[in-house]
Order: structure tokens, then sequence, then C-alpha cells
């Protein structure tokens, strides 16, 4: 059976862990289900516990309360070493004293795979990652994404049943970084691996992964596709994590029978949303805000200020809009000799009300 | 950066004094041993002539059983020990590691006659063996003695550097194992114990240089036919112009070189620590009940061994009649009384030399270390090579390389050659410990930033102001332990100390040792001599440990 044979892809569960060190509690009740074959994101700040969620699958760290299920069969009380699921490190974890061929090869002689067999499927293992020729160097010989293409290899040529990436990306430069991310995917695609990618960079899980989980403090804050993700977040975090957004806070007030978002400074915003709560946000992106429009829009949304601030970021460029007492950020396509606002230029801002959320979390 | 002329000028009195004392006397031990005795050509009639006799080939042969069963004996205790503080969260690692490195304080030779009474074929081990088993077993027969007194000297070498190694291993390297399907056993064989293998090997070439190149331990216990014993029999009975000695002399050498090459190989060639990223050491576990217990067991029985040359020193140095008994027949203080009042000479000519020397190697080591680490005179490194490449000559053979060198050269005022007058055991003792108080001083500078020198002199101080004023306080605290680790070391230095001792009112405290040891009724005195050493290099290695932590401390807030 070749490496690139699509095997069953599995679904992965997990119900409500727990996992504490000491009295710290690392995850509270993380609830997850991830489809066969599916390519799926751990994202979160650092301590966010998505690499100790990560771990706890493969069988590291404290032992979770709770449950984590392969296709149904529960693996919390497995040892790491029966679990059949491959993990690559994010310091990679090559050992310096066995050559290339030797680190992959090593997965497939504690499972007293047959010889011959062992130097075929790490041949083509090697091959998958482009590195059929390095297989007799040590690792202190290989650039830093060399030693990531051994990991990759030495961990899929067990054919795991669950690949785990942790942070995988982090120690290489930009450059190598896009071209790894998109090699990882291909090899992803070609072997049908359900896989579990950690990261904090959010472009990084927007451009590789099918759905991600957003952690911060223990707890999943949202599940969804990285669009899904981007246009609905459901709460403050979620909303500030994945790129830049205006967010505005204030209380819920009706005037002449309408919603109102009232602004510390007296700022009175329109909410075309019906508003439950007293207290929230709204939220929209800077690229949803219109700067002195020459169109006429739908929208009622309409604020009045001064240029504090502008940046220019080559394909945007990005105003601070002083708005009462709050900054408001807006961006503006740009292309050659398009005219630029002035600092202390007055302009009026246009964001359309489908543009706009109203958070309360 | 010191000025061109002012460098090189003190370049060149370093290197000057390295090549009279140490590389002309090796040199000329090495051209000897080439050099037919009669026709003075060089010949490798001598190398075949040792090989000739059986006498020397015994001694060669058992020289490298010696030093190879000791490296054996050596990880046995050594191995569990590692284990069991890098592995488990265990109460007793501190116990292990504090007790681990009491043997280094007692230089191998002291404890060896008290090792006698206590696991002799007499002694108070078999006695009680006898008593309930029926049994005796020959601990201290013939070459067993020498390997079992080195081994549990010398273990701390493997256990320091081994424990060391494992706590640098990068935890991923254990988790990746075991997401890849290893546990157990076969992970520690091939994953666990191949990273640590540098740091074991570095110990365990230290622990076979050492037994190799003892020359105390088994002269006292009369173990004659090994190669340093010949060595020294050959120059101090034959004769100095006796060729056999050079020819000992170079094997000696050589297998030294040998094994700091491959110590040195073992620990800087292979680093296979982390790198600083993730976390390191081993994963920890929590001992179950009954492994406590048997881990408790273990480490004590081996603890008991380990502290069982000081024990014995203890009890002959108060014990009035130790023979044929388990215990000494009654206590007394008679051999403490009787070494202050006739031998206190002793004392005070270990204080003067151990003193002398030190303070010489670390006003050098200063010297040494701001000359190749602050200035661009050109072969610098050479000056640290060299000093450090003292490690690797025995002093048995140092020893030998200033007999034949200095004899000939008379001291001028009191008509002396330099050979037999006593600042030449302070020499040799200075070159021994030399690379000692290197290792201090350079760590000590590389932690004082260049930009603090620079500072000083942008605010005008010259460059003698700021070595005076900046550089050497930064420095102090690397200085004091230099010095006190030489000075505790040179305290009980025998090998080289043996050779060139002419005197009896020149000898230190070491030669004092092993002069009173050579007979019954010296034991007591020369075994409360041997305390009074162990005390001095024990308060001396604290010392030091001392200085190291408040000079790290020091530099930490300034850095921190």
């Amino acid at each position: 059976m070749s490496l690139a044979t699509r095997v069953q892809p599995v679904r992965l569960q997990i119900e409500d862990v727990h996992i504490s060190f000491g009295s710290t509690k690392v995850l509270q009740g993380i609830n997850l289900d991830i489809e066969p074959g599916e390519f799926f994101a751990f994202l979160g700040p650092s301590g966010s516990g998505k690499s100790t969620l990560l771990r706890a699958i493969a069988g590291f760290g404290p032992r979770p309360q709770g449950r984590i299920l392969i296709d149904s069969e529960d693996i919390v009380s497995l040892s790491p070493w029966k679990r059949e699921v491959g993990m690559v490190f994010q310091n990679y974890a090559l050992w310096p004293h066995l050559t290339v061929q030797k680190n992959v090869a090593f997965g497939l002689e504690e499972r007293k795979v047959a010889k011959a067999e062992i130097s075929t499927r790490v041949e083509e293992a090697l091959g998958m990652v482009g590195l059929a020729d390095l297989a007799d160097r040590h690792p202190s010989q290989l650039s830093g994404g060399q030693q990531q293409r051994v990991a990759l290899a030495r961990t899929i040529v067990i054919r795991p049943r669950l690949l785990l990436l942790d942070e995988p990306l982090s120690n290489l430069d930009a450059n190598l970084r896009v071209q790894m991310r998109t090699d990882i995917l291909k090899l992803q695609r070609k072997l049908g691996l359900t896989t579990i990618f950690v990261t904090h960079d959010q472009e990084e899980a927007n451009t590789i992964s099918d759905r991600m989980a957003v952690l911060d403090k223990g707890i999943i804050q949202q599940i969804g596709t990285p669009m899904e993700l981007y246009d609905y977040p459901v709460n403050r975090f979620v909303a500030h994590f994945l790129g830049t957004t205006n967010m505005i806070e204030g209380d819920v007030v009706s005037v002449d029978g309408a919603a109102v978002l009232q602004t510390q400074g007296g700022l009175k915003l329109p909410l075309d949303i019906a508003a439950e709560a007293r207290h929230g946000a709204i939220v929209f992106r800077p690229q949803s805000v219109h700067v002195n429009p020459t169109m006429e829009h739908n929208s009622n949304l309409k604020l009045d200020g001064t240029v504090q601030s502008l940046e220019f970021l080559g394909s945007t460029v990005r105003y601070g809009v002083k708005v009462g007492e709050i900054t408001v950020l807006a961006e503006e396509d740009h292309q050659r000799g398009k005219p630029i606002y002035k600092e202390r230029e007055r302009v009026q801002l246009v964001i359309p009300q489908q543009q706009v959320l109203f958070v309360t979390e | 950066m010191l000025r061109f002329r002012t460098s090189y000028l003190v370049a060149s009195f370093l290197a000057f004094f390295l090549l009279i004392f140490l590389v002309v006397p090796v040199g000329k031990v090495i051209y000897v041993a080439f050099q037919d005795s009669s026709t003075g050509a060089l010949t490798l009639v001598n190398f075949v002539d040792f090989f000739k006799t059986s006498l020397f080939r015994e001694s060669f042969f058992n020289s490298l059983y010696v030093a190879g069963m000791s490296v054996l004996i050596a990880s046995l205790i050594a191995l569990p020990l590692a284990y069991f503080t890098t592995r488990f969260n265990f109460g007793g690692s501190i116990l292990i590691q504090t007790l681990g490195i009491i043997p280094l304080i007692m230089p191998p030779f002291v404890g060896a006659v008290a090792m006698q009474l206590f696991f002799g074929s007499n002694g108070s081990i078999n006695l009680l063996l006898d008593q309930w088993f029926g049994i005796n077993i020959p601990f201290m027969k013939g070459l067993n003695g020498v390997i079992l007194v080195e081994s549990i000297h010398y273990f701390p070498f493997i256990l320091i550097n081994l424990s060391a190694a494992l706590n640098n291993i990068d935890r991923s390297m254990e988790e990746a194992a075991q997401n890849l399907g290893s546990s157990g056993l076969r992970l520690f064989r091939r994953i666990v114990f191949p990273l640590a293998m540098p740091g074991y090997l570095a110990g365990a070439a230290l622990v076979f240089l050492k037994a190799f190149d003892d020359l105390g331990t088994p002269l006292l216990l009369n173990v004659n036919n090994m190669l340093a014993p010949q060595a020294y029999l050959r120059i101090s009975s034959i004769g100095i112009s006796d060729p056999m000695g050079y020819v000992i002399s170079v094997i000696l050498v050589v297998f030294s070189l040998f094994a700091l090459w491959v110590s040195m190989l073992a620990s800087r060639g292979k680093d296979y620590s982390g790198g600083g990223k993730g976390v390191s050491g081993l994963l920890k576990r929590d001992m179950r009940g009954w492994q406590k217990v048997g881990a408790y067991c273990l480490i004590i029985f081996l603890l008991l061994l380990v502290l069982s040359p000081h024990i014995s020193l203890v009890l002959l140095s108060f014990g009035t009649i130790w023979s044929y008994s388990v215990l000494p027949d009654a206590f007394t203080m008679a051999h403490y009384v009787e070494v202050f009042g006739t031998t206190r000479k002793y004392i005070t000519n270990t204080l003067l030399y151990a003193g002398l020397a030190a303070s010489f190697d670390v006003v050098f080591s200063v010297a040494v270390a701001y000359v190749v680490l602050r200035t661009k005179v050109i072969g610098r490194q050479w000056l640290d090579y060299i000093a450090t490449g003292a490690l690797a000559i025995p002093g048995v053979v140092l020893g030998i390389g200033y007999l034949r060198t200095f004899n000939d050269f008379n001291v001028p005022i009191i008509d002396k050659p330099l050979a037999s007058w006593w600042v030449i055991i302070v020499v040799a003792l200075a070159i021994r410990r030399l690379p000692y108080a290197l290792r201090a001083c350079t760590a000590a500078l590389h932690q004082v930033s260049v930009s603090l020198e620079e500072a000083a002199e942008n605010l005008g101080a010259g460059k003698t102001a700021t070595v005076r004023k900046i550089v050497v306080p930064l420095m102090a605290g690397g200085i004091v332990a230099g010095f006190v680790t030489s000075f505790a070391t040179a305290a009980v230095e025998l090998s080289a100390t043996l050779m060139l001792v002419t005197a009896e009112s020149d000898a230190p405290l070491a030669y004092g040792i092993y002069v009173f040891m050579q007979s019954a009724a010296g034991r007591g005195p020369g075994a409360a001599l041997g305390l009074i050493a162990v005390v001095v290099v024990a308060f001396g290695s604290y010392l030091a440990h001392h200085f190291i932590d408040r000079n790290k401390r020091m530099q930490a807030t300034l850095t921190g």
C-alpha cells in the first residue's frame, strides 16, 4: 500500500475536556467535532491553551477530564505511543544523533515493519516532502525548512490516524512560511489526513484551514470557517483577534422608539439591530468605512470627523478619523495618483448598515 | 584594547614562562625517550626494550585494565544516580547531587590505606562477611584495590557530566519518540542514552585519565606493577638517566592526551541541547511506593560505598589500634596532637606552597584571559591551549621533566640546583593547577562586557586604570574561585611533589601523608593529616562555589 493511497480519514470528537496544571485551569469545557479529512486550525494568543489541547490529543501533558474520541474510540487513557496520532513538534524535535533516513525510519522500526518495506516507505515519504537526496545527512546539516520537511516525513510515514502540527511555521522566515504552508496543504489533501494545525497567526489559519476554533483563556470562543469568523465574530475577542477592527462601546438607549448606542462621550449611533442587552459594542472593519463617498449610500450610520493620522500600507491607506471622543479607522483602496486626505481635514464617514455587527460579549 | 607593544610584551612573557616550565621539560622527557642513552642518537630502541620486558608489558596492561575497569565501576555507580535524579520527582535528588561531589574533595591516595582497613581481606567488611556468611571477597587484592579506590573517587566526573547532559535534552526529543510508538527502556536505549552519550563520554574519559595517571594510590596500596609507579620507581631507584622512566612518561602522556581529546570532542563537537527553545530535561515521573523504597535502598547503599573512604579515614585518625577488628579498639586524639606537635612543618609548607602557586595561577590566568579575549596578538589562542594542555601532563611526567631539565641549572646565591630547591615544587604545583584557574578567569572575563571597559575609556581612564579599576573588580568572583580551586587541589597534589621533594623539611602535606601511611605505626597520624587536608579542600571548594555564585548574581543584576 502506497503512502499516497488515501486511508479512510477519521473523525475526532472532543467532549467536555478540562485540563488543569495544579490549580491553574488551562482548558475548560472544550467541545469540538472535527470532520474526517478536515484541515482544522486552533488559533489563539500564547497562553490560550491551544497547544495544551493539541498535546492532550497526542497524549502529552496532564491527563484531561472528559473524552477524546477518534472514530468513537475514547483515547484518553491510551499511552502516547499507542495512539497512532502523528505530531510535528514546534522545534521539529529531530534526533541529532540519527541521520534523516534513520529519523524517518524510527517509527516504522518501532512497529517492527520489515526492513525492505521500511526503506521503500522512508524513500517514498522523503520523496513526498522533496528531500529524497538528503537521506544520509544529519539534522544539523539541514536548513530550518528542510528540518521541517523531515519532521513532516517522519510523522506521515507511519500513516497516523491524525496529523497534529504544533506551530509548524513559526521558526521559518516569511517567504519560506508561505511556501511551506502551501506544501503542507497539498500534502494533507493528497493523503486525506484529518489534520489539526496550531497557530497564533490568523493569516496562517485563514489561508490553510477548512475550519478553525479560536481559543482564549482556555475556552473556545468560536468555531467556523475563516470567513465566517472574520465576518461574524461573536464577541469582542474574536473580532479583535481576527484582523483590524473598529469597536465602539456604548449603552443601548431608546430614542424616538428606535434603538441607539450611546457612547460615554455622548455620541449617539443608530442601531439597526434589535438589541436586547443594555450594553454592547458595534463592530465594523476599516475597509467597510467609506470616506466622503461620492455615491449615495443607503445608510443611517454617518459620522463627521477630522483626519488625525494616516498610514500608507501599500494597497490601502488607513486613516484614523477622530469622531467625538473616539477614533474610527477607515481604509481606502490606494491607486497611483489617487488623492489622499490630509491631517486635520474634515471628512464624512459612511458605514453601510449590513457591514455592522453588534456584540455584547 | 591594550596598546600593541604592551600586549605583545605581556604575551611574550606568558609564552616564555609556559615554554620554560611546561613545554621544554615535557619536550625533554619525550626527546630522551627517543634517544639512545649511550650515543645520544634518535632511536626507537627504548620502546622496543620496554615492550620486550615482561614487567613493563604487564604494567602497561595493568594500567589499561585498571583505568578501563575504573570507568566501568564508576559508570555502574553514576548511571543509576544520574537516572534517578533526572527521571523522577525524587526527594533524594539534592542529597545525591551534593553527596555525589564529596569524593572529589579527597584525593584517592589519602583514603587508600584507610580503605584497606575497611575492605581489605582482614578489614571490617570481610570480617563481618566471614562472621555472617563465611566468605571473603578480595575487594582490595592487588589491582582490585586500585580499581575500587579510583572508581569511588572519580565517579562524580561521570555523574556530573551525565546529569548535565540528561538535563539538557529537549523534552520534545522524548515526546517525538513516544509519538512515533516508542516507550520505556527501548526509548531510553534508542533516544535518551545516545543523546546523553557525549556527556557520559566526557566524564568517562576523565575517569580513565585520572585512574591511568594516578601514582599515589597504587604506591600506597603496594601495587607497583603499573605504569606510573614503575616510572617513579625507575627514576628514584635506578636514576635520572634510565630511559625506561621516560618511555613510560611518553606512554602516559599519549594516553592522557587521547583521553582528554575524547572528552573535549564529546563535550564540544556534539552539543545536543535544544538551543534554548522548549523545555529541557526528561519527562519526570512520580515513583510508586515500592519503587521509592527500592530507589532509596540503592542510593543509600551507593552513598555509603562512596563515603567509605571518608568514614574509614575518620575512624583511622581517631582510632588507637585497628587491626583484625571491625572497628578500632579505642578512640584517641593522640594522632592529632602528634600531627600538630611534631609535623607542623608539613602543614605550614603546604599553606605556603599552595598559596604561592594559586596566587601565581590567578595572576597568570588573568593575564592569559585578557590577552586571549581582549587583544589581537597573533597566536594568542596558543597560550590558552598550552596552559590547558597541562591537564594532560601527569604529575610524574612533569616531575621527571623538571628533574632532567633543571638539575644542571644552579640557582645563583643559594648555589643549589633548581631541581632540588623548594621553589620548583611551587612551580610544579602552579603549572599543574593552572588549567583550573585559567578556566575560572576566562569564564569571568567572558561575562564582563567590552562596553563596560569602553565606557571607562570614554570617560578618560587609561588602559592600566581600566584593567585595575573595572576589569579586575568585575572578575573578582572568578579570580577568587580560581584561586581557591587551585589552592585546594594543589594542597593535596602528590605525584609531582613525590618526584621533587629532596628534603623532608621542604615536604608538604601530601608527601607527609604518603610517608606516614607507609608504616603501620604512622597510619593514625597519616589519617589525621589526611583529614586535615580534606577539611582544607572541602572548605576551599565551598568558598569557590560561594564566590562563583556571588559573581553570577552580580552579573545577573548587571545584565538583568
